[in-house]
């Protein structure tokens, strides 16, 4: 059903090879097959069947930014295909554009203000970050950009076959417009919906009953969060010493050469433990290499745990949002209440200035309470409004987080399996090389 | 060489080179025909005459004199080699009756009970330096064991110090009884080594451990420290008694066997000849060699280069340790991430704490794979690279008396008076050098053969621990893969 292509040709490559990726690091959001475990899809079309999605390469351009500078970045191809032609066999030319990382992040931002109760999907990070040494933090690193560019395919992949994100126009848009997709962004007007960070922060303080559901939601992505950089940042150590480990045998490698120079017997022993000695420690880039694609699934969750976080802020923040507007009306009733009847029950300085001065004439009073009866219409119109929004954030949200959950606990469990699987195979390699140098100790 | 060195010391002396010469033919001749298969039977030849102005020996009765072997037979008596060289001119020697050779026995029957033969026809094979199972020779005729065990601290009002059990078990007739233990401190082992090295100079004798560790721990009295020492001492003493010459040292014997070794360590050149001979050795050096034979400089080389390549090794092992040390500690802190991550979550708790397991598992592993190294690669490779520091050693006291031959030689060329009595003297050294050198030549190959054992051993053990490791680990992490394959719902596709 769904045909997942994912190639990749390295502009920088020097030897020239092409590997084919295949579908592990992708696929788990979709599973292999293309089926979605997840019930909602069913009914709804996501993009992903329509259409087929891939970050082809990776390219450096110069040009003039926002402050008229010279700098260097690096742009991605983007290739789009439909669906249906690569169900009956033709292949025609896939559309292509070219997008920079801040479009990619421009076209999230988009979604997670229009979608405040999905858990946006993740970009990869914008700088590296949990380097051990051998790795550069240089953002124009090739390995850097390439694993970049996995990156933001997956992000597009999850996206794409999202229940609800899928049908978003300004994602079509961001697919297969090339030019004028920014303007489309702009003039969503979203920039404006966004809530203020201040907003956002003092409803987290002052919130009094959010779903205890939200919070226990919000008290494990920061753990999650916590954790799982832990988590990366002893990886990271680790991998350093491993890799210093490995690199020291080749200095066996070489002393073993040298030596085999001065000894008669032992002489083709030593040479060739030499070799295998030479082997075992360029082993370790390519084993290193590939337990990045790991830390790279990790850092994902790492930071779809902010996502999560963001919609649990979204519903203190409605929470409060309705709580604010109840109190409001509550209050403005009461004024209501006391301008009618007379009566103050609680001090106000109106009460004061009442009893100092004297009350207010009967025709203020008047314009007073129809002010107030307008307020507390708009009021009721607020919190009814509030209430509608706050519900349905609620349930939207809900339904969301479970699917991520889901789709955490597989994607994690299979990530944990391909570490296995990666450390099984270093210690073959282990094997093969020490019984190989055993044998040429033996023959000394 | 030899012929231009007889030329000129016993030009007029023909008899006697003849008849060294003949001597010497007629020795040849009998090693060529000695047809006993029987390798057990080995005699040492010891000369009854002495006149150290006349013949000299030629280099093959030298390497006679100092071959000597073992027997199986506990009542045949080997004795340490004895320098006495011959005076043939007296004697024409004939094939049957040689009274100048004596062969020392005992028993006077064979294994196979036909008796045994007094003359030089009966003397079997010789010790030859090209055999191939020498090394097993020994090992298989084994009549002495000695181990090193207990370390014990000993506190004095002066010092402290420790004390190790050294036991000896032995059938060898020398020595009065078949066991025998005492206890011996380091500086004992120094005297004893010492006293090797002095009474045979150009003999490769194996290192004792360092007195100090300079860089590490201070601490004499640390555990693991006194472990180190104590294996290496036990080397030592079992090279001792493999050596076919050092085992039958009197200085040997009496480490191993008296209690007290106080009186015996106060006899001999004490230290004030010790430094007369590096003065000698000091000045001859400054003169500089006329020319070294061909093979000691080949040696020379060897042992120059093979100095560095052990001490790289050395390190490199050494910095192998300190980072899997790291990489242990590492670890360490890695796999609890997994453990409270995996306390965090519901349906991942389990491959999450399983997964923690797996690297405390693997820690396990590593931890044990750096112990072995420390016990076996490390200190084998060290006791190499102090080896390398013997050799050179040995090559500098074998140059000095190349040194002090050539420079009394010179003298004799040079001055007309006192001739006779630099004749002498320079007939000394010529002898002395000659048995340097045949030593050296024969020790030589020993030590390689004995080198290359251990070092092969050692790497071949390593590299069987490394394997170990590996398989241990995989083990873990195949097991952990079964069980996540096992619990994970269907469609899961087999990813490796």
């Amino acid at each position: 059903m769904i045909n997942i292509n994912i190639t990749e040709r390295k502009v920088m490559a020097d030897d020239g090879r092409e590997e084919s990726l295949g579908t592990d690091d992708d696929s788990d959001q979709t599973g292999a097959d293309g089926s979605l475990n997840n019930t909602m899809v069913e009914e709804g079309s996501t993009l992903m069947r329509r259409m087929e999605i891939c970050v082809a390469e990776a390219e450096k351009r110069s040009g003039k930014n926002a402050v008229s500078m010279q700098e260097t970045y690096t742009v991605y191809l983007i290739e789009t295909r439909p669906m249906d032609a690569v169900a009956e066999g033709r292949n025609p030319a896939p559309d292509c554009l070219w997008r920079r990382y801040s479009e990619f992040e421009l076209l999230r931002n988009y979604l997670i203000v229009t979608y405040p109760y999905i858990v946006v999907p993740p970009l990869p990070e914008k700088r590296a970050e949990f380097v051990w040494h051998k790795l550069s933090a240089d953002n124009m690193d090739p390995d850097f950009v390439e694993r970049r560019r996995v990156g933001l395919e997956n992000f597009l992949l999850r996206v794409a076959s999202h229940p609800v994100l899928s049908n978003d126009k300004i994602l079509y848009y961001f697919l297969t417009e090339e030019h004028g997709w920014k303007e489309a962004v702009y003039e969503t007007g979203f920039q404006a919906k966004a809530d203020s960070r201040l907003r956002a922060l003092s409803a987290t303080f002052r919130v009094r009953n959010p779903d205890k559901c939200f919070m226990e939601m919000k008290h494990y992505s920061d753990e999650l969060q916590s954790h799982t950089s832990q988590l990366l940042r002893a990886r990271a150590r680790v991998a350093d010493r491993l890799y210093g480990v490995y690199k020291v045998h080749g200095n066996y490698g070489r002393v073993f050469s040298e030596w085999s120079a001065i000894e008669k017997e032992m002489g083709d022993g030593l040479q060739s433990a030499g070799h295998h000695m030479d082997a075992y420690a360029a082993s370790i880039d390519d084993i290193l290499e590939e337990e990045e694609h790991y830390a790279d699934q990790l850092k994902e969750y790492l930071f779809y745990a902010e996502a999560l976080r963001a919609v649990c802020r979204k519903h203190e923040l409605t929470q409060f949002e309705l709580e604010m507007a109840s109190q409001d009306l509550i209050s403005k009733k009461q004024q209501r209440e006391e301008l009618a009847t007379g009566i103050v029950r609680t001090f106000s300085l109106k009460g004061m200035t009442n009893k100092l001065f004297g009350q207010e004439a009967p025709e203020q009073r008047e314009a007073r309470l129809k002010l107030l009866e307008d307020l507390i219409a708009e009021g009721e119109e607020t919190v009814k409004e509030k209430t509608i929004e706050r519900a349905e954030h609620v349930e939207k949200a809900w339904v969301d987080m479970q699917r991520f959950k889901e789709q955490k606990d597989k994607d994690l469990r299979e990530a944990l399996i391909n570490y296995a699987v990666m450390q099984i195979s270093m210690c073959k390699k282990g094997i093969q090389v020490w019984s190989n140098a055993k044998e040429c100790f033996l023959k000394m | 060489m030899r012929q231009h060195m007889y030329t000129q010391h016993f030009g007029r002396k023909t008899r006697t080179l003849a008849n060294t010469q003949l001597y010497c033919e007629q020795q040849r001749r009998f090693r060529a025909k000695s047809n006993v298969t029987d390798r057990s039977f080995y005699f040492e030849i010891r000369y009854r005459k002495w006149h150290p102005r006349r013949a000299s020996e030629c280099g093959c009765c030298v390497e006679l004199r100092w071959k000597f072997v073992f027997s199986k037979s506990p009542e045949l008596r080997a004795m340490s080699g004895h320098t006495v060289p011959a005076d043939f001119s007296e004697h024409m020697l004939d094939l049957d009756e040689d009274e100048d050779l004596e062969v020392f026995t005992k028993n006077t029957s064979l294994p196979d009970g036909s008796p045994m033969p007094n003359s030089p026809s009966s003397m079997v094979n010789q010790y030859r330096l090209e055999d191939d199972d020498e090394g097993q020779e020994v090992a298989n005729t084994k009549d002495i064991f000695v181990t090193v065990d207990h370390p014990e601290s000993q506190v004095t009002a002066i010092e402290t110090f420790v004390l190790y059990r050294v036991v000896t078990r032995t059938t060898r007739s020398d020595f009065d009884s078949s066991e025998y233990e005492v206890r011996r401190r380091y500086q004992d082992f120094v005297w004893l080594r010492s006293k090797l090295e002095e009474k045979h100079p150009t003999l490769i004798v194996h290192p004792l451990p360092e007195k100090f560790v300079m860089k590490g721990m201070v601490e004499r009295f640390n555990d693991d420290f006194i472990e180190t020492r104590r294996r290496a001492l036990h080397r030592f003493l079992n090279k001792i008694s493999e050596h076919p010459i050092l085992s039958y040292s009197q200085h040997f014997q009496v480490f191993l066997t008296a209690q007290d070794l106080a009186p015996h360590r106060k006899q001999g050149p004490g230290f004030l000849s010790r430094m007369g001979e590096t003065v000698r050795a000091v000045a001859n050096s400054v003169r500089g060699l006329k020319s070294r034979p061909e093979e000691f400089a080949v040696m020379q080389e060897y042992v120059d280069d093979f100095s560095n390549k052990m001490c790289c090794m050395d390190k490199v092992t050494q910095r192998i340790v300190k980072e899997q040390r790291e990489y242990v500690d590492e670890l360490k802190q890695y796999s609890p991430t997994y453990a409270r991550w995996g306390e965090l979550e519901e349906d991942l708790t389990e491959p999450l704490k399983g997964m923690a397991s797996c690297v405390v598992q693997c820690s396990k592993e590593a931890e044990e794979h750096i112990q072995h190294l420390s016990e076996v690669l490390v200190p084998a490779l060290h006791e190499y690279v102090l080896c390398a520091e013997t050799l050179k050693a040995v090559m500098r006291r074998r140059d000095n008396i190349q040194a002090e031959f050539e420079a009394k030689n010179e003298a004799l060329l040079t001055r007309k008076v006192e001739q006779e009595a630099l004749q002498e003297e320079v007939d000394v050294l010529a002898d002395r050098m000659e048995q340097a050198n045949n030593s050296l030549k024969g020790d030589w190959l020993r030590w390689q053969r004995s080198m290359k054992t251990d070092l092969r051993s050692a790497f071949i053990s390593a590299a069987e621990k490394n394997v170990e490791y590996y398989e241990k680990c995989l083990a873990v992490w195949e097991s952990f893969l079964v069980s996540q394959r096992a619990d994970s719902s269907g469609g899961q596709e087999d990813v490796a």
